[in-house]
């Protein structure tokens, strides 16, 4: 058996509400507040991006693992804001964490979805027997375009997932990928700022791959929702996770310890990752825990946990996602805009 | 800061790789050729923890170009368990909060870019626990 040996999340520390952007653009906050479900979301200090949010989650997964970092043979980072167009961010990671140069890495991308296709590769790699531990990490630091609705939700965080057979946290069960050729949001090379097809992102992209990639999963499982304890779907607003969840067959207490898109915002690649990490800070042993990502271009990957005795073991070897989200200093937009360097300086 | 020191120095700016003297139980980072306290040229690598608290600091207010959307930001000498002092920026916080023997953690960052189109240089900073 595969599964997780030691899991890890890292949350910038500041935030910027709601009500400080919708003001900015002349929105009411509190339609947009009801709208999206949001309340705030995290900012990057100005020396933070997906490697140093990477590094952080990665170390916190070590803790966890108790492992010998060399023993590591691969490392799988997924983002949608690696800081280098052309440069690996993997490298750097993996110096930090002192496991190369005897290693595998690659960075993913795949819009929202690259931070579970890391951890596909990264389980799948340990399954092969080629490597005796695989990293895979979901991290982030997106921007939406000033003003744009993706603005109120895109955030920065990540979280980091070691696989291997012994000293299992969360043995993996089943996974499932459902995938199409689907324009709904996209990024040309250059452009600073992603593009959207408005409606189209909703019903034919976000619920159609979730969807279809939950019911296959569960399929593959032979289970029904009621099997499942906890469930965690991509969060690119408060709303979508647990309209999906319900078109599934979900109740809201089985989504809700992974829901931390209110507090946290739409950490892309790292969202349902984190989400999954948050459920693993409650989890019991024996829980069932399932989690279906979603990438837009567009596709989804679903996993099947269960959670061991080694769970209650490790928990409280590094910090716990509430108590990250906890720990803030609100930022005001003026603040904001200049670290997320929205502001043009002279060279 | 040019591109290759920095690459040399990977393990102390990453992995806060420093060294040791055995003689004096003196820990140094960034490691050094010779113990200052006995002139022994032998000494021990080794990594550092990672909590440490502030001896000292100072602000920055007028700061070189690459720092600047970080103004004002505090320079500090972190002493870390072991007694290795080092000097880094302390990120995450006011100035005005900062205080002498306050606990820190060192983390990873961002500590310089060759402007919009160069190399991107990581290490490590502190912050408060
Ligand atoms: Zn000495």
């Amino acid at each position: 058996m595969v599964g997780i040996v030691g899991y890890g999340a890292y949350l910038p520390r500041f935030r910027i509400k709601v009500e400080e952007i919708a003001n900015q653009w002349g929105n009411d906050p509190e339609v947009v507040k009801r709208g999206l479900r949001l309340k705030e979301k995290t900012v990057p200090a100005p020396d933070e991006d997906t490697i140093t949010i990477s590094t952080e989650a990665a170390r916190y997964a070590l803790l966890r693992a108790g492992i010998d970092p060399e023993k590591i043979g691969a490392l799988y980072i997924g983002s949608e804001s690696h800081p280098y167009a052309v440069k690996p961010s993997g490298t750097v990671v993996a110096e930090a964490l002192g496991i190369t140069p005897d290693v595998h890495i690659a960075d993913f991308e795949f819009a929202c979805k690259a931070g579970t296709e890391a951890m596909w590769v990264a389980h799948n790699a340990v399954k092969a027997g080629e490597v005796e531990y695989a990293i895979g990490i979901g991290a982030d630091t997106s921007q939406g375009a000033p003003g744009d609705p993706l603005e109120y939700a895109a955030s920065a965080g990540g979280s980091a997932f070691i696989f291997g057979r012994n000293k299992i946290v969360a043995e993996v069960l089943h996974t499932a990928s459902f995938t199409t050729d689907t324009a709904d949001f996209w990024r040309r090379e250059g452009a600073f700022y992603p593009r959207h097809g408005g409606r189209f992102t909703g019903e034919m992209a976000y619920f159609r791959h979730i969807t279809e990639a939950g019911k296959m999963l569960l399929e593959k499982a032979g289970m029904r929702p009621e099997d499942i304890t906890y469930v965690i779907f991509h969060m690119p607003n408060g709303r979508f996770p647990l309209q999906v969840g319900r078109m599934l067959g979900f109740k809201k207490e089985q989504i809700e310890p992974g829901w931390i898109v209110p507090e946290m915002g739409n950490t892309y690649s790292g969202s349902s990752p984190t989400g999954l990490v948050a459920t693993f800070d409650i989890g019991k042993p024996g829980d069932i825990i399932m989690l279906v990502s979603f990438g837009s271009g567009a596709g989804s990957d679903g996993f099947i946990f269960r959670l061991t005795d080694r769970i209650d073991e490790v928990r409280d070897l590094a910090p716990k996602v509430k108590e990250m989200l906890d720990r803030k200093r609100y930022v005001n937009y003026a603040t904001y805009a200049k670290i997320r360097e929205k502001i043009i300086l002279n060279e | 800061m040019p591109t290759q020191r920095h690459w040399r120095e990977i393990p102390q700016r990453y992995r806060l790789e420093g060294n040791f003297c055995p003689d004096c139980n003196r820990y140094f980072l960034p490691p050094r050729l010779v113990c200052p306290g006995c002139g022994r040229k032998e000494l021990t690598p080794k990594k550092l923890s990672r909590k440490g608290k502030i001896v000292t600091f100072t602000v920055i207010r007028v700061p070189p170009k690459t720092q600047e959307l970080k103004t004002p930001y505090p320079v500090a000498i972190v002493e870390t368990e072991e007694g290795a002092r080092l000097t880094c920026q302390v990120c995450d916080c006011e100035p005005s909060e900062l205080r002498i023997g306050q606990e820190v953690e060192i983390v990873f960052r961002e500590v310089m870019r060759e402007g919009k189109t160069g190399v991107i240089m990581y290490g490590y900073k502190a912050r408060p626990v």
